[in-house]
């Protein structure tokens, strides 16, 4: 089948299918940085034609990044489940879009279909869907992991609670913590971003966690988001560490600009599961991604950003991960320029991730250079409530300090909860009544919670 | 007991008791709830931090008070400016910013001397340009007498500018250090910091791996005096042990450097 298209008078040919699908994407500036995007939006929607005639196997015999040349390639090709692929098999990508919207996709199949489902058939279909078909197939997708507690059930929503302070200040991170969980804040875990590289520094962040978790018995799991080389090495020396972080990306040079790949990827899940601190489960790990990575490693290999980006969820499906999120907006406005592809990616990347089995968070966020402000973030964070967003980040006024970028706040949860009627991880939840911070209906409680003064003790005594 | 109408209101707001906990750090805690929602204080002093740093980035250089401040230190001047013609341009296309226009190229190449500078420096909006605007001159007024030994090039004050702007400035200058003043991508707490990128045998094509920075230089942050000072000492180890970058950094008898900038590049 030739990749052309006629309108009218004028002929669109497209050279391959990496060439198709870049030009298929909604415009976004990081496309036009790297050449590949359509020169013009009829072109584009040329594209989109083109490949709505696409057959999805297509996807399966043409390699967009060769076999030979990427680890991550490999990786898919050779754990593409071929049974779950069957009911799709005979699909163009324009009619696996109508199967998706139909009611034959339910919840149960969808499940069962996700090993079958490649990144590229994702990212694919996706280039074809409304925002408004991204929210509502991945509202139908339904991804529960544990490891202290129970995350993506529906009717739920999680928050990462994002304690970071510019120079790892444990009193500092303490009271963040501590204004979290006062908020309702923490389930998906409390997860640092260290200023610090050196080993001592980083075992005394994880230890000031574990501490607290242990000593106020609260049903999460901690995480440091230090390399994951570090993570390795704190296990081996018996640092209490729940969780193990790496941000990972589609393409094997661009991991490798990481200083990752997937051997040390499984010797960290290997590592990490040895350690059996899981209560409820052993999803252990925690992974981030975001669109633009590759082209900014300079390892995208003529692949637009948004099939890199869904190729990194294949890396992190191999590892069975208790949370995946993308950064959506932290990148910059040289790759999603401003509010409207910022939301679109956002809708994307939770889409593309949950259809291939994922449990997916968002850090709905932007930086100030971006062409975006808090009213984009109320609109992105309110749809992927809507699309059934398993977690979303907690930062103390939506201001990180740290990492200089505009995140979600815990009020922005709380909102979301109001607004949806969701609820917390249960084990959590419970939690949070016991100890006086929430009341019966789940709402944070108008009276002085019970743990608050041994909670302000803990803050003011914690130390390095 | 009966409250007014007015009193009610009032209480609309649930403040949190925690409050103290602010002096551990400038995160924004303890901001009290109506209902599930921020209190309007807590989102207008969110806003205004967004709206100084929005501005930041998007009002332009004022060229001239700039030019003129500098000529007061005597400093030769010459102005340029990147490919990327606009704000929206240079934002959306960093490859641009990196590279000099056509005819500010030209213009300077023209006017440049063949003999070459130890040090070229160019001053750059970067993400900031009131970082620029406020700190710039008074930073160079205190790097000059540190940077006596050396022959510099006259200094070019660059609009729409990324940092390796200064590579090309400096190749052309056949200068054998760059220093690039540069406005640093704002946050929210500080939208005024600039930063100092040093590259050794500057040219077209240099990556960042290859320079030497230093973060945060505002009043508040690292002070402008020990800012030169660490410039200057940098710039000396650069010149003499004929290299920057990563192999520079490590070295012992540099100063301790300021916070790195890893997520950026201005």
């Amino acid at each position: 089948m030739r990749l052309q298209h006629a309108v009218g008078a004028r002929s669109y040919v497209f050279r391959d299918l990496r060439e198709l699908l870049a030009k298929a994407s909604p415009a976004r500036s990081g496309d036009a940085l790297a050449g590949l995007a359509a020169s013009s939006d009829e072109e584009r929607i040329a594209a989109k034609l083109v490949l709505a005639d696409l057959p999805l196997t297509r996807f399966l015999d043409e390699a967009l990044i060769p076999y030979e040349d990427d680890e991550v390639t490999r990786l898919i090709v050779d754990t593409h489940d071929a049974q779950a692929y069957a009911p799709v098999r005979s699909l163009t990508v324009g009619a696996f879009r109508d199967w998706l919207m139909s009611d034959l996709a339910s919840t149960d199949v969808l499940t069962a279909l996700a090993p079958g489902i490649t990144p590229e058939m994702a990212a694919a279909v996706s280039k074809l869907m409304r925002n408004q078909d991204l929210i509502l197939a991945a509202r139908k997708c339904s991804v529960v992991t544990r490891f202290r507690n129970t995350l993506g059930l529906r009717g739920r929503l999680a928050v990462r609670l994002q304690p970071n302070h510019p120079t790892d200040d444990p009193k500092g991170i303490a009271a963040s913590i501590l204004d979290g969980l006062m908020y309702g804040a923490g389930d998906a875990c409390i997860g640092i971003n260290p200023v610090t590289d050196e080993p001592a520094k980083l075992a005394a962040l994880w230890r000031l966690l574990d501490e607290l978790i242990r000593r106020f018995e609260i049903p999460t799991q901690s995480c440091v988001l230090a390399h994951v080389t570090r993570q390795i090495d704190a296990i081996n020396n018996g640092v209490p560490l729940d969780l193990v972080f790496q941000s990972i990306a589609g393409t094997e040079a661009t991991n490798r600009s990481f200083g990752i790949d997937l051997r040390l990827l499984r010797e960290a899940q290997a590592a990490a599961q040895s350690l059996k601190r899981g209560t409820v489960g052993s999803n252990v790990m925690y992974f981030e991604t975001g669109q633009g990575s590759a082209l900014s490693a300079d390892a995208h290999h003529g692949v637009d950003q948004q099939t890199c980006e869904a190729r990194a969820y294949a890396v992190a499906r191999a590892f069975q991960p208790l949370l995946v999120n993308t950064v959506v907006g932290f990148i910059g406005p040289e790759y999603l320029f401003d509010g409207r592809q910022i939301i679109r990616a956002g809708l994307e990347d939770h889409f593309c991730g949950k259809l291939l089995g994922l449990p997916m968070g968002v850090d709905v966020c932007y930086t100030n250079h971006a062409e975006a402000d808090q009213n984009d973030m109320d609109t992105l964070l309110t749809l992927l409530g809507s699309a059934g967003v398993n977690y979303v980040m907690g930062v103390p006024g939506a201001d990180d300090i740290m990492l200089s970028y505009q995140s979600t706040s815990f009020h922005d949860a709380l909102y979301l909860r109001e607004l949806l009627g969701l609820q917390r991880a249960p084990e959590f939840a419970a939690w949070l009544h016991r100890v006086g911070i929430t009341d019966d209906a789940g709402r944070l409680a108008t009276t002085r919670a019970a743990a608050l003064p041994q909670l302000t003790a803990f803050a003011e005594g914690a130390s390095i | 007991m009966k409250t007014s109408p007015a009193e009610t209101a009032a209480n609309a707001i649930i403040d949190d008791s925690w409050i103290e906990l602010r002096r551990h750090t400038a995160a924004r805690l303890a901001l009290g709830r109506s209902g599930a929602s921020l209190p309007t204080r807590a989102v207008l002093a969110f806003d205004l931090a967004h709206a100084q740093a929005r501005d930041a980035v998007h009002l332009p250089l004022d060229v001239d008070a700039l030019t003129a401040a500098l000529s007061a230190q005597d400093w030769p001047l010459l102005v340029v400016r990147s490919r990327a013609s606009e704000r929206s341009a240079y934002l959306a296309r960093p490859d641009w910013g990196r590279r000099l226009a056509a005819e500010s190229a030209t213009r300077l190449s023209e006017a440049v001397g063949s003999n070459g500078a130890d040090i070229a420096i160019v001053v750059g909006d970067g993400l900031s340009s009131t970082a620029v605007q406020a700190h710039a001159a008074p930073l160079l007024r205190a790097l000059r007498p540190l940077l006596s030994g050396f022959s510099l090039a006259p200094i070019v004050i660059a609009r729409q500018a990324r940092v390796a702007l200064a590579d090309e400035v400096a190749e052309l200058f056949g200068a054998r250090l760059a220093i690039c003043i540069i406005g640093e991508r704002p946050g929210l707490s500080a939208a005024d910091s600039l930063g100092a990128y040093l590259t050794y045998a500057p040219k077209v094509g240099r990556n960042d791996g290859e320079r030497n920075c230093i973060s945060n230089i505002r009043p508040a942050g690292l002070a402008l005096e020990d800012a030169a000072q660490q410039i200057a000492a940098l710039a000396r180890a650069a010149l003499s042990k004929q290299l920057s970058g990563i192999a520079l950094r490590f070295d012992p008898n540099l100063p301790a450097p300021a916070v790195v900038a890893m997520t950026q590049d201005p």
